[in-house]
């Protein structure tokens, strides 16, 4: 029973936090403002992580920028923009809707679209084929004549 | 017919196979590198900066030192192992065809650098001294070593990301370079 206990708590696992510096904020409302930046902005040298789960150089000067935009009393949009101006698009983890973007918006709908095209299109045909055949007065009696030797047969 | 549609999974599988190793490939040998991103800053001028001269602090140096001709901006430290693989290729740059770079010592230290063009040869016009990474930061760099290309209105028209060699500089440079010149001779006439 101990041991049960013991495995089902191996499952748990708290979330690890890579961040080595911590940043300390005037009231809570920045700081959560910085929590939500760092998730939300993409560490420009690594391929896939956001800046809270990055220890790269670059991840760690982006962190203390933001710290100071969040004292200066910049606004988000202003501090989005700051990050934009540098980085481009790539840093947003939820990009603007632009050309260059447009394709990462609509393809899940267009995927979601084919996929039921191609879903009605298999139904459609798979019920075309259940169609009964009806058969002429003279296939019907040779049909009958067939089963009748398969029953003499046997 | 209907046999034949039973080998359409392995077509396909052996198509992305076919796509697999050749972006392999490609970021083995240097023509694809994921790493690299378009630089926000492009086609837009030189960022302000207000930063001492590596070799005379007592210099301030400016972007405008950077303007009036086509240059290379080099993002360079003593700690990047990369600008080492990279310098002899500069020193050549600068020396055999005349090519103006100007250096960007990002995050460095002061006495390290100044020994390391000591002893490597320096292809720099001048070199600013970016202890804090600010002006890495205004450009974008995310890493050292980078090199971007000024055209004579000081403006960025090309960033890349890694070490220059010979096989870059054909590629991606010197095409560039013959298109500023011809476009600073039309500004000029």
């Amino acid at each position: 029973m101990k041991s049960l206990l013991v495995l089902v708590l191996l499952l748990f696992s708290l979330p690890a936090l890579a961040v080595i510096e911590t940043y300390t904020f005037n009231n809570d409302v920045d700081q959560r403002r910085y929590q939500s930046f760092v998730e939300e902005l993409r560490c420009p040298k690594c391929q896939n992580q956001n800046l809270s789960g990055s220890n790269s150089p670059i991840a760690a000067d982006l962190r203390g920028e933001l710290y100071r935009l969040i004292n200066e009393g910049k606004s988000d949009t202003e501090i989005v923009q700051f990050m934009l101006d540098r980085y481009g698009d790539f840093i947003l983890y939820r990009p603007r809707f632009t050309p260059q973007t447009a394709i990462l918006w609509l393809a899940p709908a267009i995927l979601l679209l084919s996929g039921l095209v191609v879903v009605v299109m298999v139904l459609r045909r798979r019920s075309n084929s259940d169609q009964l055949v009806d058969l002429s007065a003279a296939e019907q009696q040779r049909l009958q004549t067939l089963l009748d030797e398969d029953r003499s047969d046997a | 017919m209907g046999r034949l549609k039973l080998f359409l999974p392995l077509l396909v599988f052996m198509l992305v196979l076919v796509f697999f190793y050749w972006m392999v490939a490609r970021i083995g040998d240097g023509g694809y590198n994921p790493q690299s991103l378009p630089s926000a800053l492009l086609n837009k001028p030189v960022p302000d900066f207000q930063l001492p001269q590596l070799e005379q602090f007592q210099n301030t140096l400016t972007e405008q030192d950077m303007q009036g001709q086509i240059a290379l901006i080099n993002i360079w430290a003593t700690w990047c192992p990369s600008c080492h693989v990279e310098h002899s290729y500069l020193n050549q740059l600068a020396s055999e065809q005349g090519i103006i770079i100007y250096g960007v010592n990002y995050k460095d230290e002061a006495a390290k650098a100044l020994r390391w063009l000591q002893q490597k040869g320096n292809p720099y016009r001048f070199n600013v001294f970016d202890r804090a990474g600010g002006l890495g930061l205004d450009l974008g760099v995310t890493g050292a070593p980078e090199t971007y290309l000024i055209d004579h209105r000081g403006f960025i028209r090309l960033r890349y990301q890694g070490p220059l060699n010979e096989r870059v500089w054909q590629e991606k440079f010197a095409p560039l370079i013959q298109q500023l010149q011809s476009e600073q001779q039309e500004a000029a006439g």
